[in-house]
């Protein structure tokens, strides 16, 4: 028996999907596909800040690292990992890419706000940039309580 | 890695089937030319469709050996469990008020049984095994004097699980309780006969099996006689068990539907039996993969895997090229994983890491391979993404982290 599935007629495949409920923007598809700074740095070392928040039961966990300027308070570098949805996956692959830069009370005062706007993230996923912001903050107390003494 | 498809390869069977051509083709002419309702008894136009619809009843009857009077039309499987259940309990709530059902039920039961609860009655869920069968015991130590029905489906439409129907079935005629089986997605996949199943009331689709949607039906065992209050009034058709006048061609399209099935099933079955081995065993070494559901207890269309470390709804999101459904939930509404998997007692993890794979007439081996190559080669990508898989390989038990849920 050969197939009977005929070329798609209807609207372009990648139009209905932005209305069905799994609804990815371009830029969420493109950190997706192309995720930034993934990977880990030493937990241990002195200037790297560690962040893990989510739940494995609640289908997301982010972990985000920064690597931060001893001399300056500047974040240089950021790491991350994340188990959950596209959504997840891309506002942490963002956030990596903002912080570099920042000082550690620039990094902290990021809203997930921001997150969502950039990410045209739909209400449903809203959830995710606010793991990515507690993320941030995470990272940030994490350097600072290495450094408080 | 081979190029995506132009559109994505259909392995979503359990949600509907593609209407078989041949069973398009006899319905056209029951939307054109022969438009009568079946129910016009003083002329031509009525008669050929009244015709009609009663050859398309005795189809669906001989696929589950019943008798063609036993058969009531309903718009799908959703329905004829609401009549199934509501009629029961509203006819027989003088000889008591209590119902016993199974946690892992499709929500057009779990629902209904709600809403009955609702409406007075009491309602037992009962867990099931590991492996997603119904332990026998625990149904003989929930059945009580007051007990009026009893509903569990025939083959789960997450995780592809066939119940015990004969001796769930056999256990409730001694008790003289009625038993309802939701059988949505068991025609055409095991072979039922209810000339000797001891099955009172059974739902069937027809968009599970090859035919179109909006049809479906109710088998109402007439030995012994099975009765239920009509929920739907006006006109008294189908007697007066399900009023509205008759869609023709969904029912003529739904009898040639379960013809097709009779006549095909150790064919299809035997095919989706090679190529459920032929998927299982491409990703048979993948670390950290999980089948739900009994192994051998199951129809071979149902494939259900939890890909550990992987969040399911990102997998899909990766495996672009298949149509697939997953387990997991990510919306903020609720973050609720699969209440199938977590009733089989799989950890919150696992259950938003599954993958639901269905297959069916028209899977190949190619889109097969297809399949295994671009799971393989996500679940890989994501792994690498995954802090969980991370902590796995170096060895931390994650049932020992304080997790910040939010």
């Amino acid at each position: 028996m050969g197939s009977i599935f005929q070329p798609f007629n209807g609207p372009p495949i990648d139009r209905l999907h932005k209305v069905s409920a799994m609804a990815y923007s371009e830029k969420v598809v493109e950190h997706y596909e192309n995720p930034r700074n993934v990977g880990s740095f030493d937990k241990g070392d002195e200037s790297v800040g560690t962040g893990m928040v989510g739940a494995p039961a609640c289908g997301d966990v982010m972990k985000l690292q920064i690597k931060v300027n001893p001399a300056t308070g500047v974040i240089e570098d950021a790491r991350f990992k994340t188990y959950g949805c596209g959504s997840a996956i891309a506002s942490s692959s963002l956030v990596t890419e903002w912080v570099k830069g920042k000082t550690l009370d620039e990094a902290a005062a990021l809203k997930n706000s921001q997150i969502a706007e950039e990410l045209a993230l739909p209400p449903v996923k809203i959830h995710c940039s606010i793991l990515a912001e507690d993320a941030i903050k995470a990272a940030v107390d994490d350097y600072k309580k290495k450094h408080a003494h | 890695m081979s190029a995506t498809p132009h559109f994505p390869i259909y392995m979503d069977y359990g949600a509907t089937t593609p209407c078989d051509p041949r069973v398009v083709d006899v319905m056209v002419p029951w939307l054109r030319e022969h438009f009568g309702n079946p129910a016009s008894r003083s002329h031509a136009w009525g008669w050929e469709a009244e015709a009609a619809v009663e050859k398309a009843r005795e189809q669906v009857a001989e696929l589950i050996g019943a008798d063609p009077r036993e058969i009531v039309w309903t718009s799908g499987a959703t329905e004829s469990n609401n009549l199934a259940l509501k009629g029961a309990a509203h006819f027989y709530h003088g000889k008591g008020r209590h119902l016993v059902t199974v946690k892992t039920e499709h929500k057009a039961v779990l629902d209904t049984m709600r809403e009955l609860e609702r409406q007075g009655f009491e309602v037992t869920y009962l867990d099931v095994l590991d492996d997603g069968l119904l332990d026998l015991d625990l149904l003989k130590g929930a059945v009580r004097p007051d007990t009026i029905l009893v509903s569990v489906m025939a083959v789960n439409n997450e995780i592809g699980v066939i119940q015990d129907i004969q001796a769930i079935g056999s256990l409730c005629r001694e008790k003289g309780i009625i038993f309802h089986v939701d059988a949505a997605q068991a025609t055409g996949k095991i072979d039922i006969d209810l000339k000797t199943l001891p099955v009172d009331l059974m739902s069937l689709a027809s968009h599970k099996t090859y035919g179109p949607k909006g049809i479906g039906a109710l088998y109402v065992r007439r030995k012994p006689r099975v009765r239920l209050e009509a929920q739907m009034h006006g006109g008294g058709h189908e007697r007066g068990m399900r009023s509205g006048t008759l869609p023709t061609h969904q029912c003529v399209g739904m009898g040639e539907a379960f013809r097709l099935a009779r006549l095909e099933m150790a064919q299809d079955n035997a095919k989706a039996r090679a190529l459920h081995d032929r998927l299982l065993k491409g990703l048979a070494d993948v670390e950290q993969v999980f089948l739900n559901g009994h192994p051998t207890q199951r129809v071979p269309q149902n494939i259900n895997m939890s890909f550990n470390f992987v969040e399911g709804e990102s997998l899909i999101m990766g495996i672009k090229g298949l149509a697939v459904s997953s387990g997991s939930a990510c919306t903020s509404a609720s973050l609720e994983p699969s209440y199938v998997l977590r009733a089989l007692g799989r950890s919150d993890e696992l259950a938003h890491s599954s993958l639901r794979m269905t297959i069916g007439r028209w899977t190949t081996e190619q889109d097969i391979d297809f399949a295994i190559e671009t799971i393989r080669a996500n679940v890989a990508r994501l792994r690498e993404l995954s802090p969980l898989w991370e902590m796995y390989q170096d060895g931390v038990d994650l049932s020992t982290i304080q997790w910040t849920a939010h």
